[in-house]
């Protein structure tokens, strides 16, 4: 079967983000950019489907800007074989996004598609729900175990209380939670070949969607610091102040 | 119009999240609706008319709605959705999974986590791992929002005395199936609802030593929680994970055990009265965020508290 796995350039993660001064956003001008972890654990979740000889083709598809195709090219690197950039510069809203993937869907007719279950940046948590939505899809998310057979998968769930398993009609929607596996890092001969894989460019443009928005983000502000602390010399002087001063046991 | 909150349940009890999303509902103004969707409900529909606030309670009994799958349940909430003005879910695991899916079929964009309520229209919450707070204006005919706990105290579970209506319409559309499940059992306190929590990470070891903390944790009466690193190594099972991609907790007292202190689990806790760490690196970011820092080795430092509680 085909599996379409969508994938987002965003701040690496290990950059703690600085606002700008204007309160436009955050400072992203050299700043390391990355494929969302999350991101990263649905592509190795494909390609591990493709080895157990499940999948047949890996299509992985990014939303934004042109640079984002150094993330394709990390995809492409650790085993997809084709990927399509829907090129916009505009930050996008995750439904704006879904839409676009939606007419994705259409026409690569996948019968999986494995989105991440948030980006690293918005911190939404709603494009593949979104996008199971529009297509009318089954949606398993929040992943940490899936099991393909026949015509259904079953789909483990990280969830508050604990893990819940659902059985899904094809084709679905999976979004990846952090322990649906490790993804493995790419090989510089794989890296090599990645260069010379097929990457179509396509505009919403192209697609006939809008991507129109009715959320405007008016500032961005950095959080309340905390006040700094204090070390305590031992376990004994950590009781007292927690009795006595902080009032909290 | 009215306000829609969805509350959140098993079927037997109304979570308490319910009641921060009720709170962030009131702030917003206007006339709250409680929807109690699921199967042989009717006791959380009793409890959820006791919610101070409400004003109407409406109950959809089905079935097909009994382990609440989203691809069941969007459509009924997404019709009802219709007559609102907002619809408000907690930012819960369960939220998380239907609410974007109701946005989409009311063709609507959804507002993620809210922590603040500025008006009707607008909105704080935050990006980045809690890095940034943004403010978001919404023009959407229906603003579909998804409420973090940890920005709004809950109302009173009593008090009120909401009319209960029936809702029919539910059906199966046979896209999903529930096969099973595996829930944490537990005697201590909710994550996020406890007033302490002692969290251990990967400088536990192992899976025994949290035996350690679950000692403390029950001459505090706190819950236990855990790092991304001590979840992932299997030392303990994931609803334990605290930080921006696990539990939001912001209690009285928060003591991070063995936990370097990286900025996705700052995320989950940074809003936490009091925080305390024990770590043995005194390089370690956590101190940055402790009101009482240790540095201390765990194994030594933590039977001493043990003694001196
Ligand atoms: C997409 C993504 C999402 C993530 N989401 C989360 C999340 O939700 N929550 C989360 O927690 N992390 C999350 N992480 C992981 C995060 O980046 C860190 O890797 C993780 O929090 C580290 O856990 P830790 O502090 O237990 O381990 P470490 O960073 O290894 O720290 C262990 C600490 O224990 C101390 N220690 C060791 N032995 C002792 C001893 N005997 N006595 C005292 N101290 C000792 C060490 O000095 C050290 O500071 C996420 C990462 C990514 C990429």
């Amino acid at each position: 079967m085909k599996i379409l796995v969508a994938v987002k350039r965003v701040v690496d993660y290990n950059v703690k983000v600085r606002v700008k001064a204007d309160q436009s956003g955050v400072e992203l001008a050299n700043v390391k950019m990355a494929l969302n972890p999350f991101c990263e654990i649905a592509v190795e979740e494909a390609v591990r489907l493709k080895e157990k000889g499940i999948a047949s083709e890996i299509v992985v598809v990014s939303v934004g800007p042109a640079t984002a195709q150094e993330q394709l090219r990390t995809a492409l690197a650790l085993g997809a074989d084709r990927a399509i950039l829907v090129e916009s510069s505009d930050e996008l809203s995750s439904l704006a996004v879904a839409r676009l993937l939606k007419a994705v869907v259409d026409r690569e007719q996948p019968q999986l598609v494995i989105l991440g279950k948030q980006a690293i940046d918005s911190d939404n948590n709603q494009t593949g729900q979104m996008l199971a939505a529009l297509c009318g899809f089954a949606q398993g998310t929040f992943a940490s175990k899936v099991e393909v057979a026949g015509d259904s998968v079953n789909v483990t769930r990280e969830i508050d209380g604990g893990l819940q398993t659902v059985a899904l009609k094809l084709p679905a929607i999976v979004t990846t939670d952090l322990r649906l596996n490790e993804p493995r890092y790419a090989s510089l001969p794989n890296i090599m070949k990645a260069k010379k894989k097929p990457l179509d460019l396509l505009t919403p443009a192209a697609l006939g969607v809008s991507t129109a928005s009715t959320l405007k983000t008016l500032k961005v502000e950095a959080p309340a610091a905390r006040s700094a602390g204090i070390k305590v010399k031992s376990v004994a002087e950590l009781v007292e102040k927690l009795k006595n001063e902080a009032k909290v046991i | 119009m009215a306000i829609l909150v969805i509350a959140e349940h098993d079927n037997a009890a109304l979570a308490a999240a319910t009641l921060n999303t009720v709170a962030a509902a009131a702030q917003i103004g206007g006339d709250i609706h409680l929807l109690v969707a699921g199967a042989n409900c009717a006791a959380v529909a009793e409890a959820a008319a006791q919610v101070a606030g409400v004003s109407t309670v409406l109950v959809a009994d089905h079935p097909a709605l009994a382990h609440q799958l989203a691809e069941n349940l969007a459509p009924l909430v997404s019709a009802l959705g219709r007559s609102y003005s907002h619809v408000l879910a907690p930012a819960t695991t369960a939220g998380k999974n239907l609410l974007p899916r109701v946005a989409a079929l009311l063709d609507v964009e959804q507002i993620s986590e809210i922590v603040k309520v500025i008006d009707a229209d607008t909105f704080q919450r935050p990006i980045y791992a809690g890095n940034a707070i943004a403010t978001v204006q919404s023009s959407a005919a229906i603003k579909v929002i998804s409420v973090r706990g940890t920005g709004f105290d809950a109302v009173a579970a009593e008090g009120g005395n909401a009319a209960i209506e029936t809702l029919t319409g539910a059906e199966d559309l046979g896209l999903s199936a529930f096969v099973g499940e595996e829930l944490a059992k537990s005697e201590r306190p909710e994550l996020t609802a406890a007033k302490v929590i002692v969290s251990g990470g990967r400088g536990m070891q192992n899976g025994d030593n949290f035996a350690l903390l679950y000692g403390v944790a029950d001459q505090l009466g706190a819950a236990v929680g855990a790092s991304r690193a001590a979840v992932d190594a299997g030392f303990v099972p994931n609803d334990m994970q605290v930080g921006q991609t696990g539990k939001i907790v912001a209690p009285q007292l928060y003591i991070a055990v063995g936990i370097s202190g990286a900025i996705q689990h700052l995320a989950g806790m940074k809003d936490s009265k009091v925080i305390v760490a024990i770590n043995k690196d005194e390089e370690a970011p956590i101190f940055q965020v402790a009101d009482y820092g240790l540095v201390a080795d765990l194994f030594e430092a933590v039977p001493e508290l043990g003694r001196a509680l």
